[in-house]
């Protein structure tokens, strides 16, 4: 029989790693996502020019509607790409 | 007369020469100004190149103005836009009490976006 120390996992049980992920808008006490402003919308993008899922970034719901809104502006005026291929 | 705060930006087609292009904005802030609209800002980001082409052009014109008008002023000015070909795109948006904060506070932001990335390609493939 085994013993309990012999018992090898095959992988390591996931122990969460990850960090406690917040809402960086929130926490900086974000008023407003400008649209016009390029380079800050460049980071809530990924590397295709799609909008980063909450799940990545900890966004909360209500910043990432925001976020939504600027990004699909900030696309209508040429400032953002709809599709790219390596963005940053 | 109840005046709520937009912001417009239009990109208009780099094939212009500089006064032409100088008109075009006149032409647009004289019809706000005509229909009662008060302009509050304006930032002229000059010529930038454009995330992707818009009617085979890859930079166009930016300009920004910023302005306090009844609600029944938008509608003639966006018509102008449409009909106008010389301006290949444009965005007004109403402007809330962040977003008016958030642009008051940040007036010296004005100079780092004025000079962003511009190709200095005058003459397009028109």
């Amino acid at each position: 029989m085994a013993s309990k120390k012999d018992v090898r996992y095959l992988n390591p049980i996931a122990i969460d790693t990850k960090s406690e992920r917040y809402c960086r808008f929130r926490k900086k006490g974000f008023k407003y996502i400008d649209y016009k402003d390029g380079d800050f919308l460049l980071m809530l993008v990924n590397e295709q020019g799609k909008i980063m899922p909450r799940r990545l970034t900890g966004t909360s719901l209500k910043y990432q509607r925001r976020v939504g809104k600027a990004i699909k502006k900030a696309r209508h005026i040429a400032l953002l790409p709809y599709v790219a291929d390596q963005l940053h | 007369m109840l005046s709520t705060r937009y912001e417009t930006v239009f990109i208009i087609t780099p094939v212009l020469s500089e006064e032409q292009t100088m008109d075009v904005v006149k032409k647009y802030k004289e019809l706000l100004v005509d229909n009662g609209a008060k302009i509050t800002h304006e930032e002229n980001w000059g010529m930038r190149k454009l995330a992707y082409p818009i009617q085979k052009k890859s930079t166009g014109f930016y300009f920004l103005v910023e302005f306090d008008a009844p609600s029944d002023t938008i509608l003639p000015f966006e018509t102008e836009f449409r009909r106008d070909e010389r301006v290949i795109r444009f965005l007004t948006t109403k402007m809330d009490k962040h977003h008016i904060a958030y642009a008051e506070s940040g007036r010296d932001r004005v100079s780092k976006r004025a000079k962003a990335p511009a190709s200095d390609t005058k003459v397009e493939n028109a």
